[in-house]
């Protein structure tokens, strides 16, 4: 089934390589399709051989990225085609598009770190192939520097990877040298010091695809120069890949008492990443870079979040990537569909939307609250769960935590209301439907998660943050 | 006794090589550049000449000038005579520390700047001037490398290193390979050789060495020339002494294996003059301002080959 | 495997050439230099790869080793000085600062031996002096790439990281995925190549790619 799920996408890649007759519509089949194989996935809960594994922490992003990989393929049914692209650009749009939602699957998917390794440099290869898509001088520099510094950031981590199979090199048999299970199994018994230097690496280099302070800056120009949809998948998507990455590399260390502890890391990089965020959000003229650097702050979070640990520091970041992953993508959706209309996406361009385009703009709004850390997301649920929990075991940082929120919050909500509300600066021509209908669905399913998380959901959640330290 | 005959052998062989080699480099670059050149014996028959002339001193220059020649070439002379070349164990052997050999070096290199600088010739200051700013770097680089060797080789006496190494005993070492570049870069440089300075010239703009004995003349120029083609001499014994001391005679051997050690020695000395030549042919000169770069390259190397002994021989 | 073993002292003497061509790779002003001392440190990692593969005897690095000499050494070179020779001369050189960068490579290099040589305490001589110079290696790519705005020297800078890591991969016996991470290295570099190549930044100075930022 975890094959399935990856070679599903690869496959409709390939296809819509070779046909790109019908590719809109063979691209939301295609979609369709992996995330009923995700579902059927996740109802079969975690196991798997070898290679592919489903365990409780890549389980929920599993079906985070099918249902945004969806959601996404019925946006860029109508949205692509208002980029103009030419027939070629738009072959390479739709497979780089399902390429690149097999790799993330398989890199979410993947027990061998090795696998994992090589399915986020093809993901980031695509992402930088669909960034750099629009040919204008801003998107070909912002495609290069997202090349250059991931690039850097995938190198290091894959020097990381190779020092977990240093560290466990006397104690593992060679074939199981960089699975997560046996590495997380024998993590008791190798190197201390070389888990140690991995981890460092492991979360420098991934933290530069997760966008965590100081090597965030890549993340706000990609996101703006691209094509909208790629916005979308990024946040909701690669970003989390990574973030995973990061915690494969904390579940490893936690298992070896001499090792360095990971706490102070990740929260330090969390709450850098989040206050530099908080700032620098109010300095935005580019809605799509804000988002972007919105994106930051809640990466931020969520490390801060797995950085505090313990059941309530786990789920906390946990349901806060999935809130993340389901609100960041709707709010592209609504902004990258008025900044259509508009002609431009620059906040101060665009404005009224709520009174121009209801359903549009009231759907922006609710994103955007969302985002803000608004009730009845799920963002709400994970942010007053880290609050308090930071509250209980470090309260101290809460001195960094609140003034943080408080201040991106606000930033949000400040773009929120010049972009919804005012005077309406759009044309009357309609929302359409492909962009309406994902919006509502991620709204939907983030208040769903806000309000009263499902049972199985629940029960997952709590599964992977036993996984987590 | 064996000490004693081996240092006097080798004492007659370096007076007498000495502006051999320098000799047989040019004759080797002239060849390389299609010119027939001046016989390898050129230095020799120059000497005599400049040595039956009454050296012309400049009207305000002090005692230094009538100093400086005797004072740099006894220096360089006792380099040369202390760097082991057909033979180990010579007499001089126990006073064969590197460190003495770079305080040789740097008492002939001051006094040359003295000499350049007190003629009171503007192109004299400038040189010494250069030479001194360049000092620093090719010191600094020279004693860093020597230092890691001494690392290898468990002590700084020149004659026990090469002797040891001789045996093979340092083993394959990265850190060797990075020393003997710093070596050849610092060498090259102490010798005013291209593409540092260029033997050859006499270009305002680019000279060092040349600038400094450009007051010189008659017995003066003959001492200077003997210096420089005798520090030529000692450096060349230097590298081959440390990284090819194959041929070398063992300490207490007979005379035939003098004999063949001797032999040995020129074959190294001829062959490295060679490469030198060809070196010197397929390069360009760098500008003056690049040298310290050159040399804080060298600097690097030194520091580099002491870096990886101690990674590779776990000391750290 | 302890020094004075020959398995040893070869891997050290490769390593140590890396480490020399990456100061090489720093020193250099000019593109076309740059390219040189860049194949150059591929054929070392091509050749480190072949010698641990007979070490090891583990005929996967083989295929690894000629990877990089064919792609690092030869094809990527070629590809790269191609695209040198499109530019006008004047743009084939880029005034560096070199001394500077060089000086804080040797300290990077002394900082990497401090961390990597008490971490390694425990192990096999082989493996810190792996790691010590694969560190190394990897925090000089990184000076390169911090200390030069040219797109291309950007790109070496790049690949030397890159071969840091290799040959920190190549030291782990028996560590599988070798020649996928290889291939995949590969992949990245190609696609690197490729994006300069297509799109080619105005002049290939990403110093002009401030003139975007913001907004």
């Amino acid at each position: 089934m975890a094959l399935a799920l990856v070679l599903l996408p690869a496959g409709a890649a390939l296809l819509l390589a070779a046909w790109p007759g019908r590719a809109p519509l063979l691209n939301i089949a295609a979609s369709a399709l992996t995330l009923i194989l995700a579902v059927a996935l996740a109802m079969q809960g975690p196991g798997g051989d070898g290679w592919l594994r489903a365990d409780a922490l890549n389980l929920p992003l599993v079906l985070l990225a099918a249902v945004v990989g969806l959601s996404t393929a019925v946006f860029s049914f109508a949205d692509v085609r208002g980029e103009g692209f030419d027939p070629a650009q738009s072959r390479l749009y739709h497979a780089a598009f399902q390429g690149f939602c097999a790799a993330n699957m398989l890199a979410l998917l993947s027990d061998n770190l090795g696998l994992m390794w090589v399915a986020i440099e093809a993901a980031t290869l695509l992402c930088v192939l669909m960034v750099g898509l629009r040919r204008t001088p801003q998107a070909t520099e912002a495609a290069w520097k997202f090349f250059i510094l991931c690039g850097i950031g995938i190198t290091l981590a894959l020097f990381g990877i190779v020092l977990l199979a240093m560290a466990a090199h006397a104690v593992l048999p060679h074939a199981a040298l960089l699975s997560f299970a046996a590495l997380r199994g024998a993590a008791a018994q190798a190197d201390a010091g070389l888990l140690s230097l991995a981890f460092i690496f492991l979360l420098v280099g991934f933290g530069t695809k997760a966008g965590l302070v100081p090597l965030h800056s890549w993340l706000p120009d990609a996101h703006a120069e691209g094509p909208t949809p790629i916005a979308a998948v990024l946040s909701g998507l690669l970003l989390n890949a990574a973030m995973l990455g990061i915690l494969r590399g904390t579940a490893i260390l936690a298992g070896n008492p001499a090792a360095l502890p990971t706490a102070p890391f990740l929260m330090v990089a969390g709450l850098l990443s989040l206050g530099l965020a908080g700032l620098s959000l109010w300095r935005r003229r580019d809605g799509k870079r804000f988002l972007g650097w919105s994106s930051i702050e809640h990466m931020g979070i969520a490390a801060f979040a797995f950085g505090l640990g313990g059941p309530a520091g786990a789920l906390a970041g946990l349901l806060h990537l999935l809130g993340h992953g389901l609100l960041k993508p709707a709010a592209f959706f609504a902004l990258g569909r008025a900044a259509r209309l508009r002609g431009s996406q620059a906040i101060g361009d665009i404005g009224g939307l709520a009174r121009s385009h209801p359903a549009l703009g009231w759907g922006l709004a609710l994103a955007m609250a969302g985002l803000a850390g608004l009730p009845p997301f799920a963002l709400f649920a994970s942010e007053f769960l880290v609050a308090a929990a930071a509250g209980r075991m470090a309260p101290f940082w809460l001195l960094g935590v609140l003034p943080g929120l408080f201040l991106a919050g606000l930033a949000v909500l400040a773009a929120m209301q010049r972009l919804c509300f005012g005077a309406p600066t759009l044309s009357a021509e309609p929302a359409g439907r492909a962009a309406l209908g994902p919006l509502w669905l991620h709204l939907a399913l983030a208040a769903a998660l806000g309000l009263a998380l499902p049972a199985p959901m629940a029960t997952l959640l709590r599964d992977a943050a036993a996984v987590l330290p | 006794m064996s000490a004693l005959l081996t240092q006097a052998l080798h004492a007659a062989l370096v007076v007498l090589l000495a502006p051999l080699l320098l000799g047989w480099v040019r004759w080797v670059k002239a060849r390389l550049l299609g010119r027939r050149g001046a016989s390898p014996l050129q230095p020799w028959r120059d000497l005599r000449k400049l040595l039956r002339k009454r050296p012309l001193v400049a009207e305000h220059a002090t005692v230094l000038t009538r100093a400086t020649p005797y004072a740099a070439l006894a220096a360089t002379l006792l380099a040369a005579l202390l760097v082991p070349g057909l033979a180990a164990g010579m007499a001089l052997a126990p006073l064969a520390d590197l460190l003495f050999l770079v305080a040789l070096f740097a008492v002939a290199r001051v006094a040359l700047a003295l000499a350049g600088w007190d003629a009171g010739n503007g192109f004299g200051a400038m040189g010494a001037g250069r030479e001194m700013a360049f000092a620093p770097f090719a010191e600094s680089a020279l004693l860093v490398a020597l230092l890691s060797l001494a690392l290898l080789a468990g002590g700084t006496n020149l004659d026990a290193m090469a002797s040891l190494f001789r045996e093979g005993g340092q083993g394959l070492r990265v850190s060797l390979l990075f020393a003997l570049l710093a070596l050849l870069a610092v060498a090259i440089a102490e010798n005013a050789r291209i593409p540092v300075d260029n033997p050859a010239t006499h270009l305002e703009l680019t000279m060092v060495h040349e600038a400094m004995i450009l007051e010189a003349s008659g017995r003066h120029l003959a001492l200077w020339e003997m210096g420089a083609a005798l520090k030529l001499l000692a450096w060349m014994a230097l590298l081959l002494a440390i990284f090819l001391p194959a041929g070398m005679a063992p300490a207490g051997a007979g005379p035939l294996a003098w004999g063949w050690g001797a032999l040995a020695w020129v074959a190294k000395l001829a062959l490295l003059g060679a490469a030198l030549a060809v070196f010197e042919s397929a390069i360009a000169k760098m500008r003056v301002f690049r040298v310290p770069e050159f040399l804080g390259g060298a600097l690097l190397l030194a520091l580099l080959a002491a870096a990886l002994l101690f990674v590779s021989t776990g000391l750290a | 495997m302890v020094f004075g073993q020959l398995p040893y002292d070869v891997a050290h003497l490769l390593g140590g050439l890396m480490l020399l061509c990456a100061f090489a790779l720093l020193a250099q002003r000019r593109l076309e230099a740059v390219v040189k001392a860049l194949a150059a440190q591929g054929v070392v990692l091509g050749l480190a790869a072949l010698w641990q593969g007979w070490v090891q005897a583990a005929p996967q690095l083989y295929l690894t080793g000629l990877i990089a000499i064919a792609a690092k050494g030869v094809l990527i070179p070629l590809v790269l000085g191609r695209m040198l020779r499109a530019l006008p001369p004047g743009a084939r050189q880029e005034d560096a600062p070199v001394a500077p960068s060089l000086l804080l490579a040797l300290v990077l290099v002394g900082l990497a031996l401090l961390v990597a040589l008490p971490i390694t305490a425990g192990s096999r001589a082989l493996l810190r002096m792996d790691l010590a110079i694969a560190l190394s290696l990897l925090l000089l790519g990184l000076v390169m790439m911090g200390t030069r705005r040219l797109a291309l020297s950007q790109v070496a800078g790049l690949m030397a990281v890159e071969n840091g890591v290799l040959l920190a991969a190549i030291g782990v016996a028996g560590m599988p995925f070798l020649v996928e991470i290889s291939t995949a290295g590969l992949v990245l570099t190609v696609g690197l190549l490729a994006g300069v190549l297509a799109r080619g930044i105005q002049g290939h100075d990403t110093g002009l790619l401030d003139r975007h930022r913001g907004g």
